[in-house]
């Protein structure tokens, strides 16, 4: 028994007589003895409490949040200012302590959370149906995935090489329990190949998979590779970065069957990476093909206003064993987040932050590409991220700039072995000019200072 | 809603399906009980025409408003016709499960599958 453990040897030895057996090791025989751990675990010795608290405050301390620096890091998650009423409705205990709260009799309050975050997402999306939200991102994509092969059974999926890493991994995953091969289409120039995927496609492809804007920040065609997949009965699914659709058109009006997305960005803070939520929209229908809950809008036996978990056809409860969605836990509480972000930012707000980050990623685009050293990894449009090319080693370039309290984004060779010199830089509302020129004294200082060791190293 | 009641000229499958047959084909449904368990059926999503169906396999889905369940074949065979009317009237599933409520016309590959049925008495007596 660990020291971590308050049992003491009396406490064992009574427990173990109660249910029979000599010792804890015995509670384990059924296990086969190629797969067990015959050593024991690897931590230190016991120490006093006050120690290990010294320890972990001083492990914690190597951790820097976005607030400790300027961050210039996105890749899939955005250091957007949350409002205090976010914080203020979050921490409700209506909302906040209850687990699961997806019973047919949850409360009105909950449940007209549900239909006005849906409301938000279709309005954003462009699709006329929205669930009450699912884990985040990179799941939904599997989710939307799956979706495709409830409805045509078709064995090949096509992803786009420009959709977030995460979400082509968690796609391979869950396709290999429904059964469906997952195929890359390259990217040409930053964007989907769309003569490549052209030639990919076929009718035993059941859905393509893209992402607006793509990982590498740029802007793509969603209406011609919706028209592409159609023309082969292929359903289109879109990943979309939900604060780029006040300046871009919504997916569901270039032809997306599908939208999903990442919800961090709206009211949800990066946390060191969770919980948040993602969004699932879809057509009419896929509506008894989506995963999770959809409250409707009712009137009580009074004619009053009220509202009602409308569908979950594919949950445990509904489907029992044969159940191909579980979504618990208290989800909404961070799809709540996302709504009173949407009702904070309003129709104009949405509008506004996308210029606001169109005119500044501009600006610190064209401000780095002029560095000596630093070029632009591609000139596709952008709204509020986009990828560099440095003619430095980018990960000792990023420990320079970090140093100097400046995180100046997300090196695109842990990702993309063909973008090894690639560098991933994001802007939101949160980043002021000022921020972005002290960005490009310190990379430029960075790349400099990278060059002149290396070229030191070629003397040598 | 009806009462009770099992026709004698179906055949009956123990997953609470009947079979209408006529020459080598059969129409398929659910029989009174299983959409009495079933509560207010609100869909009914059928197979594609020209698909196979196996008998003791799914071939369909009715969610109701308790529970999205599985329709079992009673007899295989090939989908010719699906009861299309279901989709903007699927509550004739409880209102008339043997007449507007039918569910799929089969081309069935083999008629001697039908020995394996019930009649209407023993399936009925089943119940009990």
């Amino acid at each position: 028994m660990s020291g971590y453990t308050a049992v003491t040897p009396a406490d064992l030895e009574h427990m173990l007589g109660v249910i029979g057996v000599d010792c804890v090791a015995d509670l384990f025989s059924s296990i086969p003895p190629g797969v067990r751990l015959r050593r024991p675990i690897n931590l230190p010795p016991g120490q006093p409490e006050q120690e290990v608290y010294a320890e972990l405050r001083r492990l914690a301390e190597r951790n820097v949040s976005a607030e400790e620096e300027i961050t210039f890091l996105g890749a899939g998650m955005y250091d957007h200012y949350v409002p205090s009423i976010v914080d203020m409705l979050m921490s409700r205990s209506e909302f906040l302590t209850p687990y699961t709260p997806y019973q047919p009799e949850v409360s009105q309050g909950g449940l007209q959370v549900m239909f006005e975050y849906q409301t938000a997402i279709c309005e954003l999306t462009g699709l006329p149906v929205s669930n009450a939200s699912v884990y985040e991102g990179p799941s939904a994509v599997g989710a939307a995935a799956y979706l495709a092969k409830l409805v045509n059974k078709r064995p090949r999926l096509l992803v786009s090489r420009g959709v977030h890493p995460h979400s082509r991994e968690t796609l391979r995953t869950l396709a290999v329990g429904y059964g469906t091969s997952v195929e890359e289409i390259a990217l040409d120039d930053a964007v989907t190949d769309l003569d490549g995927l052209r030639r990919a496609l076929g009718d035993d492809v059941g859905a393509v998979v893209l992402q607006q804007p793509n990982f590498l920040g740029a802007v793509e065609d969603v209406a011609a590779i919706a028209t592409a997949a159609h023309e082969h009965g292929a359903l289109a699914i879109c990943s979309a970065d939900p604060l780029t659709l006040g300046v871009l058109e919504a997916p569901g009006n270039q032809g997306v069957d599908v939208c999903v997305g990442e919800g961090q960005s709206l009211g949800n803070r990066l946390d060191y990476g969770g919980p948040s939520f993602g969004f699932f929209a879809a057509t009419e229908a896929h509506l008894r093909r989506m995963p999770g809950r959809i409250a409707g809008e009712t009137t009580d036996v009074d004619g009053r206003r009220g509202f009602v978990l409308t569908l979950q056809t594919r949950e445990q409860h509904i489907r029992r064993e044969r159940a191909t969605s579980n979504i618990c836990t208290s989800q909404a509480l961070n799809a709540l987040g996302g709504v009173v972000y949407l009702s904070w930012l309003g129709r104009r707000g949405i509008v506004e932050i996308g210029e606001l980050m169109l005119q500044r990623t501009h600006y610190a685009r064209e401000t780095l590409a002029a560095l000596d050293g630093v070029h632009k990894l591609h000139d596709r449009p952008v709204v509020r991220e986009f990828a560099l090319r440095l003619d430095a080693p980018v990960g000792p370039v990023l420990d320079r700039c970090a140093a100097a309290h400046v995180n100046a984004g997300y090196a695109l060779g842990r990702s993309y072995e063909e973008y090894g010199d690639g560098l991933l830089v994001a802007i939101t509302e949160q980043r002021t000019r000022a921020d972005i020129d002290r960005l490009a004294d310190v990379l430029g200082e960075a790349v400099a200072a990278e060059r002149r060791a290396g070229a030191e190293v070629a003397r040598a | 809603m009806t009462d009770a009641n099992y026709p004698a000229e179906l055949l009956y499958h123990p997953d609470h399906d009947w079979a209408r047959l006529d020459g080598d084909s059969a129409i398929f449904g659910i029989t009174w009980f299983a959409q009495s368990e079933l509560g207010e059926v609100v869909f009914f999503d059928p197979p594609e025409v020209g698909t196979s169906v196996k008998a003791n396999e799914f071939y369909a889905e009715v969610e109701s408003v308790k529970a999205v369940s599985d329709v079992v074949a009673p007899l295989s065979g090939e989908i010719v016709e699906v009861n299309t009317a279901l989709a903007d009237n699927p509550e004739a599933i409880n209102d008339d499960p043997y007449g507007a409520g039918w569910m799929v016309k089969v081309k069935l590959s083999d008629v001697g599958e039908a020995d394996a049925l019930l009649d209407h008495e023993t399936y009925s007596n089943s119940l009990t």
